[in-house]
């Protein structure tokens, strides 16, 4: 029997050089690697929305050919508020009852594609995207068409009563709720297909299992499990959504026009700065306040 | 009770159906017009089949000098984002570092920001600091809200490769710039590759952000935006057309060639028994 | 065969003083020990015991808090592991998916500029009977061919020492003995230094010459897999390596060449040379194949000890039945009687005497206030490792 090779020699402090000799080369690699990302990310995304703060509190007398003072008027958001608070609950209130509409529509399918659809999967997958491989306006203009009041779609409408002989779509919230729902559905459905699809079928049928309906199934099982996907998804479906205007533009009047009908103008046809900038502030801390709500839920990195 | 078995197992799939066709209605309208003949400049319904939108796609010159320079500032923004994302991911998901949390802030912003505030923002900046509006802001543009997109895409291709296989190389010799050329690489270059193409298509179909800060630079979106104002050139639904039909051949190109090499995969231990193999 | 000096004499592996610490927590604590130039040498430990960490070390993929990793007489351990003659067949192999088996294979090769390899990757895989395979993938393998791609990539370089992550871990039972054999005729073809960790006591004790038992980042204690199992150094150690019946007990110092033991009211003796400690709390151990059923006292064979009780349970397992025998004072103890034919079942039930000779028997040292440990410790989940 040999001897115990270990012999302890208590906290014996061995003359090695401390770690710190290699790791010191790559200290900064790291820092090095984010420079360049970081900086344009702060140069032309942070720093844009603190010009944008101050633009929006310059006096709202000036102009860009006089150039414009820097007054500390937050008497623009009250006074921005004020003026389009339609458009502005408009912009909420359209992009709501479309995620209503995204989620009853996007769910089935992802969750088809996720648990029903075996070897057709990636091919099913595809077609999510596929829409989105023609141009947005190309897409939006299509709409025209198909809603246009002597299409199809309208001219069926009628038919069954559903509208009356006078009755259109185009040109009404309609038109642009559906074309806010159809351009952002995708967004929708990916992040909740990846979560449906990690989601083990054995789960499922642990619960029928274990005398849960379908429907209990349903709410105690799937829907938990695919937050995380509903969350993101409810995200990205919800924010562009809300700053939308080519939906409103191309397919309602100014009756349907939403909070980025008005921004658009206010920096590109009445070239009004301040109170084009204090209404992008609102309508950035408005969607900040419903994806913090979210984010405490889910935790940045799950969004991420 | 047969028949409601039937459709508890199939209702999902046939709304899934039903959604996928809402999905690409639009699209067969597109494809339908790019061989329209219209009856008015303003008219968008169908008229006569013609070819000529096709045999022709440049009748209006102004569109296809918008596509050009769509390509141009896509491919641009594209390299340079897929570049600085790339590093950027690399020290994300490869290094410890302090002021994480507030990179991932940083990367994590401009995606949950409404394009229209990025848009009206970098207008404000650039207006402030005297800066000529043209190409190269929309070039600067683009990359900015290219970059968290390429981040989020090869990052997540990084933290799903087994650490120990870059371990495994430097046991086998490799340099770090050997492991890095020989095994990092090519395996995270289908994740860079796809991040690529997803900041190609976000820079090609962009509006709101390109039409706050291109000046007088008029891309392929833009053109639409103003023509629909005059009235929609039928050429317009050739390139819509177009576009879909290649984006669809490449995807479904690789996606038939993943699963001719998986199918090789399974085959493979079965033809193993019999052959012993063809070196 | 190259600059490197991979045909060099090796010299013997020496770990001196070797410390490993994450923050607080001391995952190799002071290690030292030998392996000689090339034995097939098994780290056996749970998982979590530093036995990953100490390989990890070995191969230049953890840098030391403390000491020196000696291959002959030169310190390696600060080396980066592509300047070290020591290469590593992985847990999970980390076989590069993006190239075929014959790039796997000669990858080393490759990085270390030689140029014609085809010969040498014919004759590796042919050594691993994996004969054209070369261009397949390495996801069209199954598991024990992976493995085995794994050994011929680390091996086709002569490294002085190999090193084994658990290497058979993902495979299943009957493919892990086969390659447990395959792996030691490998060994012993080649001749090189194995160092090979495992969580799997019947994998270290078939096929390695040396056994070190780790526990909380220590050597328990070193031996050929015969010696430690017959007479473990700790408590620890006998019940990890194979189960151990261990009654607590008092001893009051050897008289002669025997140490007296009083346990649990009984007074037993045990040889001085099998005795850990000879004075105060001591485990008196017997491994429950050394243990014999007899019907009462009077049939015990001169010379053998004994404690009766009541027969609790007999599992059939059939080379053996395993019985639980529950003593007066309520601790069962395990006994394996063999099949061989000659006794019959004993029910359940009856009351029987379990004798031994005090040469199986051994003593431990116990900290005071331990009670018996006769419980069998349970298998860990296979793959599960530090």
């Amino acid at each position: 029997m040999t001897a115990l090779a270990h012999v302890p020699t208590g906290q014996s402090t061995a003359s090695s050089p401390p770690p710190a000799a290699r790791s010191g080369r790559y200290r900064f690699l790291p820092y090095l690697l984010l420079l360049p990302g970081a900086a344009w990310l702060f140069l032309f995304f942070a720093l844009p929305l603190l010009q944008l703060a101050a633009a929006s509190l310059y006096d709202p007398t000036g102009s860009l050919a006089t150039g414009y003072a820097m007054t500390w008027a937050f008497s623009n958001y009250p006074e921005a508020l004020q003026a389009y608070w339609p458009q502005f609950s408009r912009s909420f209130l359209y992009a709501g009852i479309a995620l209503v509409l995204a989620l009853l529509m996007g769910y089935p399918l992802a969750y088809a594609i996720a648990q029903k659809a075996g070897r057709w999967k990636n091919l099913l997958l595809v077609c999510v995207v596929a829409p989105m491989f023609t141009s947005f306006l190309v897409r939006t203009l299509a709409w025209k068409t198909i809603l246009s009041d002597n299409g199809w779609v309208v001219g069926l409408l009628r038919d069954i009563h559903l509208l009356g002989p006078d009755g259109r779509l185009l040109a009404t919230p309609v038109a642009v709720i559906l074309g806010l729902t159809y351009n952002f559905l995708p967004f929708l459905v990916l992040p909740l297909y990846a979560s449906l699809e990690r989601l083990d079928y054995r789960l499922l049928e642990a619960a029928s299992d274990l005398y849960a309906s379908p429907v209990q199934t349903f709410r105690k099982v799937t829907l938990p499990l695919s937050m995380p996907g509903l969350i993101a998804g409810t995200l990205l479906f919800f924010i562009p959504a809300t700053g939308d205007y080519i939906n409103a533009e191309l397919l309602g009047t100014p009756n349907e026009y939403m909070i980025g009908n008005v921004i658009d103008s206010a920096f590109l046809v009445r070239l009004d700065y301040p109170q084009g900038a204090a209404l992008s502030f609102l309508l950035m801390a408005a969607i900040l306040a419903v994806v913090f709500v979210y984010l405490r839920k889910a935790g940045t990195d799950e969004v991420l | 009770m047969r028949f409601s078995r039937w459709l508890a197992d199939r209702w999902v799939m046939g709304v899934a159906l039903l959604v996928l066709g809402y999905l690409f209605l639009p699209i067969a309208v597109v494809a339908a017009l790019s061989f329209n003949r219209p009856s008015s400049r303003l008219s968008y319904d169908f008229n006569e089949f013609t070819l000529d939108n096709w045999r022709n796609p440049c009748a209006t010159s102004d569109m296809c000098d918008a596509v050009v320079r769509s390509v141009q500032i896509g491919f641009i923004s594209t390299v340079v984002a897929t570049v600085l994302g790339t590093l950027m991911a690399f020290a994300l998901a490869r290094h410890a570092f302090r002021g994480r949390s507030g990179i991932n802030v940083l990367i994590f912003l401009p995606m949950a920001t409404p394009e229209l505030v990025m848009g009206t923002s970098l207008l404000a900046l650039f207006v402030a600091g005297g800066v000529q509006l043209g190409f190269w802001t929309v070039v600067i543009a683009h990359v900015m809200f290219c970059v968290s997109f390429v981040v989020v895409t090869v990052k997540a291709r990084l933290s799903g490769m087994d650490r120990r296989l870059e371990e495994a190389a430097m046991d086998l010799y490799a340099s770090e710039w050997q492991t890095f050329r020989r095994v990092t690489l090519p395996l995270v270059l289908p994740g860079i590759v796809a991040a690529a193409l997803l900041a190609f298509s976000l820079s090609f179909d962009d509006f709101i952000i390109t039409n706050f800060n291109s000046g007088t630079t008029v891309t392929f979106p833009m053109y639409v935006w103003g023509a629909a104002q005059r009235g929609i050139p039928p050429q317009v639904n050739v390139i819509g057309t177009a576009m879909f039909a290649v984006a669809l051949l490449l995807v479904l190109a690789t996606t038939l060639r993943g699963r001719r090499a998986r199918r090789a995969a399974v085959a493979a231990p079965v033809a193993a028994g019999q052959a012993g193999g063809r070196s | 065969m190259t600059a490197m000096g991979h045909d060099a004499p090796a010299g013997d592996l020496r770990l001196a003083d070797l410390t490993k610490r994450f923050g607080a927590f001391t995952a190799v604590d002071d290690l030292s020990l030998t392996i000689p130039q090339g034995s097939f040498f098994a780290l056996l430990g749970a998982s979590g015991c530093g036995k990953t960490t100490t390989l990890r070390m070995i191969a230049g993929l953890e840098e030391p808090t403390s000491g020196q990793v000696l291959l002959g007489d030169r310190d390696i351990a600060r080396l980066r592991p592509y300047k070290r003659p020591v290469n590593t067949v992985f847990q999970s192999y980390a076989l590069f998916p993006h190239l075929d088996i014959a790039e796997n294979v000669a990858f080393g090769l490759r990085r270390r500029g030689i140029r014609k390899v085809d010969d040498q990757v014919q004759r590796m895989l042919s050594l691993v009977q994996l004969d054209g395979y070369g261009r397949r993938r390495p996801a069209q393998l199954s598991g024990g061919q992976q493995q085995r791609v794994a050994l011929a990539r680390a091996l086709i370089n002569h490294p002085q020492v190999l090193l084994l992550d658990e290497p058979l871990g993902a495979l299943d039972l009957k493919l892990r003995r086969q390659m447990q054999i395959e792996l030691k005729r490998i060994q012993t073809e080649v001749g090189i230094t194995f160092v090979h960790v495992t969580h799997d006591q019947e994998e270290a004790m078939t096929m390695a010459d040396t056994v070190a038992v780790m526990n909380a980042g220590r050597i328990e204690q070193l031996g050929a897999p015969a010696d430690i199992y017959e007479f473990p150094a700790t408590a620890f150690v006998a019940n990890f390596l194979g189960q151990s019946n261990l009654l607590a007990g008092e001893a009051a110092g050897s008289a002669g060449r025997e140490v007296p033991v009083s346990a649990h009211g009984g007074r037993f003796s045990v040889p001085a040379g099998r005795a850990r400690a000879d004075r105060g709390p001591v485990y008196l151990g017997v491994r429950p194949e050394k243990l014999h059923l007899a019907g009462s006292a009077d049939q015990v064979p001169s010379g053998h000890q004994h404690v009766d009780g009541v027969v609790t349970d007999a599992s059939y397992v059939g080379v053996s039945t395993q019985y639980l025998l529950r003593t007066s004072w309520g601790s069962e103890l395990s006994v394996f009687v063999a099949n061989s034919g000659t006794h019959g079942q004993v029910p359940v039930g009856t009351r029987a005497v379990a004798y031994w000779d005090p040469r199986h028997a051994f003593l431990l040292r116990r900290e005071p206030g331990e009670d018996d440990r006769t419980t069998p410790v349970l298998d860990e989940p296979v793959g599960a490792s530090s």
